[in-house]
């Protein structure tokens, strides 16, 4: 930004003790540039038109209103899939942690000393987030075959990879004195990670977890679509056949499930913390 | 001295039972959920896949990887970027004005309630069922791609735009107030500068998770790269599909960090 305050001038000012003090030139008007030569890329991309949006914008109420009144009769064969759904969510998050804590050990250089381990097991972790989960399920069900053990697979690869990096950023910044005065007495490094380390990351290390859990359920939902398993298949069937009634009581159905679940683990979080 | 330290070692709070607790609850709903495992059928055609996919990854397509024309992995980027960028844009306008209506520094409680219930039901419904909903409205195509991304964003925008909003510091206003400062003054060099480095920051972090959702727009043919991959994946071209994967590996891994510190430049300024 050096060449942008050499270009405008900054501007000083005399106070009334005699000291001069500057301003940088401001720099909204680069800012702003750069904003509208990002709007009119990214329109000339997309296709956007705002013309297109208000003609046909009716359309998008007609579908939302078709799902009212919501199908209740149909309820009969969402619960089982909804249970499905998280079951996978639950399996899926309890895996991915409890892998995500031996490589978080790995991964964090204050417990770990090797600096190679630690960027290979961050490599590890970094690849595996980066693919979007519903990209994994899609993989995931051409090796796995269709079916909820590919979405169950999603599930745990994303709790292990946002477990992971979460956990082995915070074993990072733990307090370590406890910890080096065990290991000057003469305690193997295993036993003084378990005594000083572990309880410290303890209560951090759930509530993750448990944040992952709440997360996945909502994600599980449209894992179905590719064959994943779980609700998505039929969100993903009826909204095909245009029975949106029905598609109003499965989201009904996700509303409530979600908000039940993100309410017991949020009390249980803040309990944690 | 020995025995000082049994002392204080028996004063420990005793956590034994308070885990065996929770790892039984624990075991019990993993039990529970083994149903999360059917379907597992591991045949040695999936074998086969997954070391197509492998050797993919290692080889792939060179032409799609670094072509430039319409179908190259460039153009899809760009275009999976375009999306997410205006979808943000397009989401914050409309979650600017939803955000103050909904903080309870600024409007009554009864009004409050409504709105966020309304930004409730708008966070239920999957992006994947939104991209469906808009494809009616724009036709398939990035476009439907952004609107998606700029209803699914509201959610997330207002929630934070509203904590924001909500921790406003009122001493500010009353001492422009006090000085004798016009309406638009007080908005603007008393609100703005307060709330424009959250807003920003806030924006950039939804741009980033922008970005991965719009890579599996595609599925439902909402633009991006996700639809080439389908495409890819379908027909079993291997090396077309590591090719994809490498550019979307390079795109998220690239914004991630480029967020990261554009996010910590803003908040530090």
């Amino acid at each position: 930004m050096r060449w942008y305050d050499q270009l405008f001038e900054a501007e000083s000012y005399q106070l009334a003790n005699g000291k001069v003090v500057s301003q940088k030139f401001t720099r909204l008007p680069l800012l702003l540039a750069l904003l509208v030569i990002g709007i009119g890329v990214s329109v000339w991309v997309t296709g956007f038109s705002l013309t297109t949006l208000l003609t046909n914008f009716v359309g998008f109420w007609q579908i939302l209103a078709s799902m009212w009144p919501p199908n209740v009769a149909y309820f009969a064969q969402v619960w089982q899939p909804l249970l499905i759904t998280i079951q996978m969510s639950f399996f899926g998050s309890f895996f991915g942690a409890a892998l995500a804590l031996p490589f978080a050990i790995l991964a964090a250089h204050n417990v770990m000393k090797q600096r190679l381990v630690n960027l290979v097991v961050r490599f590890i972790l970094t690849v595996v987030r980066t693919i979007p989960t519903l990209v994994a399920a899609l993989i995931a069900t051409y090796i796995f075959g269709l079916g909820t053990f590919a979405g169950t697979v999603a599930i745990f690869l994303f709790s292990f990879s946002f477990v992971g990096k979460q956990l082995f950023e915070y074993i990072e910044a733990v307090n370590m004195g406890a910890y080096e005065a065990l290991i000057a007495t003469g305690a193997s490094a295993p036993r003084a990670f378990v005594t000083t380390i572990l309880p410290q990351i303890l209560p951090t290390y759930l509530s993750t977890s448990l944040f992952a859990f709440e997360g996945n359920v909502r994600y599980a939902a449209i894992l179905g679509y590719v064959g994943a398993g779980g609700i998505g298949m039929i969100l993903n069937e009826k909204i095909g056949w245009r029975e949106f009634q029905s598609v109003g009581i499965i989201l009904l159905s996700i509303f409530v499930a979600v908000v039940v679940i993100e309410t017991v683990s949020q009390q249980l979080r803040r309990y944690l913390s | 001295m020995n025995q000082k330290l049994t002392s204080v070692l028996e004063q420990a709070p005793r956590r034994g039972r308070q885990y065996a607790l929770m790892v039984v609850v624990l075991l019990v709903l993993v039990g529970l959920s083994t149903p999360a495992l059917k379907g597992a059928d591991i045949t040695a055609k999936g074998i086969d896949i997954g070391q197509s996919i492998l050797t993919g990854l290692l080889t792939p397509d060179t032409q799609l990887l670094f072509g430039l024309g319409n179908n190259g992995v460039a153009y899809l980027i760009l275009q999976t970027i375009a999306i997410a960028f205006l979808g943000t844009l397009v989401g914050a306008v409309i979650a600017v004005p939803l955000s103050f209506v909904s903080a309870t520094n600024i409007v009554p409680r009864p009004v409050v309630i409504v709105t966020r219930l309304i930004i409730m039901a708008i966070r239920t419904i999957p992006s994947l069922v939104y991209g469906l909903m808009f494809i009616r409205v724009t036709g398939p195509g990035p476009f439907a791609g952004v609107m998606t991304l700029a209803v699914v964003s509201i959610g997330m925008i207002s929630k934070l735009f509203i904590e924001t909003i909500e921790d406003l510091d009122p001493g500010i206003l009353e001492s422009l107030d006090a000085f004798g400062a016009t309406f638009f003054q007080k908005i603007r060099y008393g609100v703005l500068p307060q709330l424009g480095p959250d807003f920003i920051s806030i924006l950039v972090y939804r741009f980033d998770m922008n970005l991965r959702e719009a890579t599996i727009l595609g599925l439902v043919g909402a633009g991006g790269i996700g639809a080439p991959m389908i495409f890819a994946l379908s027909a079993y071209h291997w090396h077309q599909v590591g090719a994809i994967l490498i550019g979307l590996f390079i795109l998220v891994f690239v914004v991630e960090i480029l967020s990261d510190k554009v996010r910590q430049k803003i908040i530090q300024g």
